[in-house]
């Protein structure tokens, strides 16, 4: 059954998170993604499930690291100064190997910032933030519709590696509305025989991260590797726009990704051959799948709303065989499509020259 | 005309030894824990959550389903398995760096929910595991190893009451303190954490019982002399005593 619905995209996560099966939600207000935390309060209690306003993020990361470890579908939500203070707790929740949910509705940064959008916290994301080796899977939704697929799709993903999955969004996303399609779907349930249900007919379970005993830690650390391994090998997923064909990639990600394609489709129009790729997972990178388009590109124009954070993955994709150009906005600014155009128009007389 | 007690090792404790020093009294707590948990009954039922500090590996000594938790976060774990689980009986168990420092918040916030799970917390006036540092119950003059002269209540403030600060919330069905310095006093705390059990069992919400507690290494005395000290040293400061019983009131 499927549902025409008009949505902000904090409310589509929400809604998600209830459709993707998430019984517990631990969340602390911050602003731009609150309208996310009030519906969680209202909805979850109607459906019988969980909801608790923590006295902090880091109370709130806690929270779902129990929940988590108990075996319920968990979820927390914030926003960039918030997901700092998660960082200790998801650390520990990927060390555990618990699956949860964790929603950064990006804002201006570093510091208190400002509440407007932002993709500064792509590092953050995508190469730690939490002390030592781990990942996250991260999925970058860039419309009000994905805001509610992804976000359903990730307590699976989640269930499917015992892996921590974070959405990265950004006050743009989170804020503006969309119709929206919402499908009732069925969670995939996997047995989750190693959570904390009381030591019934079987061991101990135990949710560590600590193993004092010599070389046990390099062990887990060697089986989470493998475990990385095979989400990337599964779940790398990328948007392509025109790309068969281009000879400038613009490669974006979110909010920067829907500029980036009304750029190309105007570029289209006049002729010019420029696609987009749009990373869908940030963790793992599509580095495969832009490599697999270098013998006809010439150019690559990376666009964030950072300094050029995501666009030092893409140097790494292309190892040095075109020329890597970036263009970005901080502090809550977001680059314009005119902005973008001149960028590239820029790049390509370069091109025919 | 008396009977001799025959004591047996709880089931619940396994056979491994324990890593605490000569005279700790983590291991007299836990000891008590595992004997609660086998007359219970609710080994298949219950979950831990272990601190950071000395006891982090407490699911080697008691054979039931536990979690560890970041230092102090212990009552937020413990409310997500709660929550997720309310047919599953919980309990914290932390010490006093974990509990009345770091994780300082998280215990105040748990207990003002009325959070149905219970909380032991094992005060030791020092910071065990990394080696003996001042905590907030550490009491003026004792020496640690950040307040080489002893402590400096001009500069580091005065021992943190806790239940005393726990028992301004009217949410906690259960506070008291108690000690495990005499067999007397190790049968009191053993009731009492009985009861904080019970209550849970019965719904009532957050109990807390702090035990004071030997560190013979760290305070720098032996395992007998450092029983002496409870009683003679501690227990002036913190006063064993119930602070509230909803229980009994009713
Ligand atoms: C975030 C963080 N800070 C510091 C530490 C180091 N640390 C480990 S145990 C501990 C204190 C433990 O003292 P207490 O809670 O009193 O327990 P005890 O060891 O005395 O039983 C500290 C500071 C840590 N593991 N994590």
């Amino acid at each position: 059954m499927s549902e025409r619905v008009l949505m902000n995209g904090n409310e589509a996560v929400g809604e998600g998170a209830i459709r993707g099966g998430c019984d517990c939600y631990f969340g602390y207000p911050i602003t731009p993604q609150n309208e996310l935390t009030a519906y969680m309060a209202v909805h979850m209690p109607r459906h019988e499930r969980v909801f608790v306003q923590a006295e902090s993020e880091v109370a709130a990361i806690n929270m779902v690291y129990g929940a988590a470890g108990a075996g319920a579908r968990a979820m927390t939500s914030s926003s960039s100064p918030g997901v700092s203070l998660k960082q200790e707790g998801m650390s520990y929740i990927a060390g555990a190997g618990l699956p949860m949910v964790i929603v950064n509705v990006q804002r201006g940064g570093p510091g208190l910032g400002n509440i407007d959008p932002a993709q500064g916290d792509y590092f953050q994301a995508v190469k730690g933030g939490g002390h030592g080796d781990y990942r996250l899977l991260v999925l970058a939704p860039a419309s009000v519709q994905e805001m509610h697929d992804f976000t359903a799709e990730a307590f699976d993903l989640a269930d499917r590696y015992r892996n921590p999955v974070m959405i990265l969004a950004d006050g743009r996303l989170g804020q503006m509305m969309e119709p929206l399609t919402l499908r009732t779907r069925e969670p995939e349930r996997v047995e989750k025989t190693w959570a904390l249900t009381g030591k019934r007919g079987r061991a101990q379970n135990i949710v560590r991260s600590y193993f004092s005993v010599e070389g046990v830690l390099e062990k887990n650390n060697l089986a989470l590797q493998e475990k990385y391994r095979r989400i990337a090998e599964a779940e790398t997923r990328a948007d392509c726009y025109r790309m068969d064909d281009a000879e400038l990639a613009l490669v974006a990600y979110g909010t920067c990704a829907r500029l980036a394609k009304a750029v190309a489709r105007a570029c289209r129009a006049d002729g010019l051959r420029v696609g987009v790729l749009r990373p869908v997972t940030l963790w793992p990178w599509p580095t495969e799948i832009l490599r697999s388009h270098l013998d006809r590109l010439k150019q690559v124009l990376v666009v964030e709303m950072s300094a050029g954070q995501m666009v030092e993955d893409v140097r790494l994709a292309v190892e040095g065989a075109v020329p890597v150009h970036f263009h970005g906005r901080m502090g809550g600014g977001v680059p314009s499509v005119t902005g973008i155009r001149a960028k590239a128009d820029e790049i390509m007389g370069r091109i025919s020259r | 005309m008396s009977e001799t007690p025959v004591y047996t090792r709880p089931e619940t404790l396994t056979d491994r030894p324990m890593a605490y020093c000569p005279g700790c009294g983590h291991g007299i707590a836990q000891t008590l824990l595992a004997g609660i948990i086998d007359e219970l009954k609710i080994r298949e039922r219950i979950v831990g959550v272990a601190p950071v500090g000395c006891a982090v590996e407490t699911y080697n000594y008691l054979d039931i389903d536990m979690s560890e938790a970041a230092h102090g976060r212990a009552p937020a774990v413990a409310t997500g398995i709660k929550r997720a689980r309310p047919d599953l009986v919980v309990f914290g168990y932390q010490g006093d760096g974990d509990l009345a420092s770091i994780g300082l918040a998280e215990i105040m916030h748990a207990a003002n929910r009325g959070e149905n799970y219970t909380t032991i917390f094992i005060n030791n006036t020092i910071y065990g595991m990394t080696g003996g540092q001042m905590a907030p119950t550490t009491l003026p003059r004792q020496k640690t190893q950040t307040t080489p002269l002893g402590r400096d209540p001009e500069t580091t403030g005065h021992p943190m009451r806790m239940c005393e600060i726990m028992a301004t919330l009217d949410s906690p069905c259960l506070i008291a303190r108690t000690a495990t310095d005499s067999v007397a006093n190790i049968r009191k705390t053993r009731a009492l954490m009985l009861k904080a059990f019970r209550y849970q069992m019965e719904g009532r919400g957050f109990s807390f019982i702090e035990i004071l507690s030997a560190c013979p290494t760290y305070w720098r005395l032996s395992p007998k002399d450092s029983m002496d000290y409870i009683g003679q040293t501690l227990v002036p400061v913190f006063p064993c005593r119930i602070f509230r019983d909803r229980g009994a009131e009713s």
